[in-house]
């Protein structure tokens, strides 16, 4: 097997261009959906359940549930993305394979995909940010930064997709991936609920989870709640990206030079 | 083609290439030598390695043995440097469904680092080439199987390639669609394009191929030209005979008449330099019809690798 380390080159641009192409076909559905669906949430579950939650943290739950809605969505997205999109483009559609005869590489694919999905993270955030402002829920306009990072997060969460697409051999095995790790960092980062009723162990298990570092970056930045220890948050998303890609890479050179 | 001279006299060089899957040898330590600006041939039932020896040639798999050399540069080392300068047509279509005709073409040059009007004139050239210019702005699931694998063709020369690999090119087309194919293959070959193919219609490799391999169990097992082929593999002339009672005749008298005689299904193919005895022979038998006809590559294919079914 190669280990060697990923060879980064602006060659990922031509495979993030044919994704973005591919998505503008199709904007017009996906796009209203974009907004609809983060408007129905945050009526729905910040006005409905808030009256009976009341407070979460010192503010109100609608507030509280804006900045998880902006993780879990970062995450989702960027995961199906490299999730079922990616093995498409893989295995159905040889898409990859193309690339292959030019003078693409496979690192050069896999940085690609990943800084679509973490493209597509923020095409799906967008609009959730934008919502929130219109209802009220954010704090100021430091609410900005979030975007950066949530295409760094969803980056991350794309190399670690990434690397379980490398195994797959049909969608059925992503089913796994989703029971196993997505649904519960879905539930264990805090993004709508906080631990702080669940046993230590829990607690502590969660600040292994990338969603968990993502929501203490995000959530005070729309809150406008203090930041705490904004650096130790950053290096553990940047660590589980840089991971995810080493891996990713040297997996798919397994699988597509196989 | 003023690179000619870096890699000389040869598009490809390999020496002792091998793959192996699963501790099976698919492709077993061949050496080739193409010479640039022809057309070469590798034949071979399914499963030969002919896929696998391409694909090592594009360094698309590693070799797990041998040593390689494209267009002079040293594979898979520097397989992406090569690959600027080579053209493929794969054997699975992989045209991007999402797009037009032509955004396929722009797309696939943007992986080559291609754009700007240079590369709109190149997309109107191969459009014209593989008159396709009408279809354009069509969309891919529009088209039918010889325009795809025509579209696919065009999409090899966005980077007017030196080399071009065609993975069994012509499969699954009517005899139109084919035919037009070959004589685009035949424009190439004349603009001085190195062509490599893999095919199992015998007819395509005797009429494009200056060279041909044939291939089996991943060994090259003969390597000639066409005629080359016939006249050093196989008795120059074949007799086919049928009708009721061909068995016993087979038994008794065919091989004392001719160097050669299988008996295969309802036929018996005899194969002979001298066919007067076997034919005066058959005169008098009124009970079997026959066919004579010079031998073709088709019985030397057969003889080299068998008449089993692969698959
Ligand atoms: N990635 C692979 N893993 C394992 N076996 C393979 C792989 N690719 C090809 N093979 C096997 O290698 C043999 C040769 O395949 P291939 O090169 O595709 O033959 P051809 O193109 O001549 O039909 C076949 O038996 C095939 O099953
Ligand atoms: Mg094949």
């Amino acid at each position: 097997m190669n280990h060697s380390l990923p060879i980064l080159s602006l060659r990922w641009i031509p495979v993030w261009r044919r994704n973005f192409l591919v998505w503008r076909k199709l904007l017009g559905p996906s796009m209203v959906g974009n907004f609809i669906e983060p408007l129905l949430y945050l009526l729905a579950l910040g006005f409905g359940l808030g009256v009976f939650v009341g407070e979460m943290q010192g503010m109100p739950y609608s507030v509280f549930l804006a900045s998880g809605l902006v993780c879990a969505s970062a995450m989702n997205t960027a995961t199906f993305e490299s999730l079922f999109s990616a093995y498409t483009r893989m295995a159905h559609q040889q898409t990859w394979g193309g690339m292959l005869a030019a003078p693409l590489m496979v690192d050069d694919i896999v940085l690609g995909e990943m800084l679509w999905s973490g493209t597509k993270s923020l095409i799906s955030v967008a609009p959730i940010l934008a919502v929130a402002a219109a209802m009220g829920l954010v704090h100021d306009a430091n609410t900005l930064w979030v975007l950066p990072l949530i295409l760094l997060a969803g980056a991350s969460f794309a190399a670690l997709a990434l690397c379980v697409t490398a195994f797959a051999r049909s969608y059925d095995f992503f089913v796994y991936y989703f029971t196993l790790v997505i649904t519960p960092m879905f539930l264990l980062s805090g993004t709508f609920f906080p631990l702080d009723a669940m046993p230590k162990a829990v607690q502590w298990g969660a600040q292994v989870l990338p969603l968990t570092h993502a929501v203490e970056l995000v959530r005070p930045l729309m809150t406008g709640a203090p930041l705490k220890a904004p650096l130790l948050h950053l290096a553990v998303l940047t660590l589980y990206g840089a991971a995810g890609l080493y891996l990713a890479c040297i997996l798919l050179r397994r699988r597509l030079k196989a | 083609m003023p690179q000619a001279a870096s890699y000389g006299r040869n598009a490809v060089c390999a020496r002792g290439l091998s793959k192996i899957y699963n501790g099976t040898p698919v492709v077993d330590g061949i050496a080739l030598t193409i010479p640039t600006g022809l057309c070469f041939g590798l034949l071979g039932p399914n499963g030969a390695g002919k896929t696998t020896t391409l694909r090592m040639l594009l360094g698309a798999t590693d070799p797990s043995g041998g040593t390689l050399e494209v267009l002079g540069h040293p594979v898979p080392a520097q397989a992406r440097e090569m690959r600027a300068r080579v053209g493929v047509v794969p054997q699975q279509d992989n045209l991007d469904p999402d797009f037009s005709v032509i955004e396929n073409l722009r797309v696939y040059a943007s992986y080559f680092g291609l754009s700007g009007p240079a590369l709109e004139r190149r997309i109107e050239e191969v459009l014209h080439f593989a008159e396709l210019d009408y279809k354009a702005r069509a969309g891919i699931n529009t088209l039918s199987g010889g325009m795809k694998r025509r579209l696919t063709l065009a999409r090899a020369l966005i980077n007017d390639p030196e080399l071009l690999i065609l993975d069994e090119p012509t499969t699954g087309l009517d005899p139109q669609a084919r035919q037009m194919l070959w004589q685009r293959l035949r424009t190439l070959m004349a603009q001085g394009k190195t062509l490599i193919l893999t095919t199992h219609y015998m007819e395509e490799a005797e009429r494009l191929c200056q060279r041909i391999a044939v291939m089996d169990h991943g060994r090259i097992l003969a390597e000639d030209s066409p005629a080359g082929l016939i006249e050093r593999h196989i008795e120059p002339q074949v007799v086919e005979v049928y009708g009721s009672d061909v068995q016993t005749w087979f038994n008794s008298h065919a091989r004392t008449h001719v160097e050669r005689a299988e008996h295969i299904g309802e036929t018996v193919f005899c194969y002979a330099h001298d066919t007067r005895a076997l034919l005066d022979d058959l005169a008098t038998r009124p009970q079997l019809r026959y066919i004579h006809r010079p031998a073709n590559l088709e019985d030397v294919f057969l003889k080299l690798t068998g008449r089993d079914l692969r698959d």
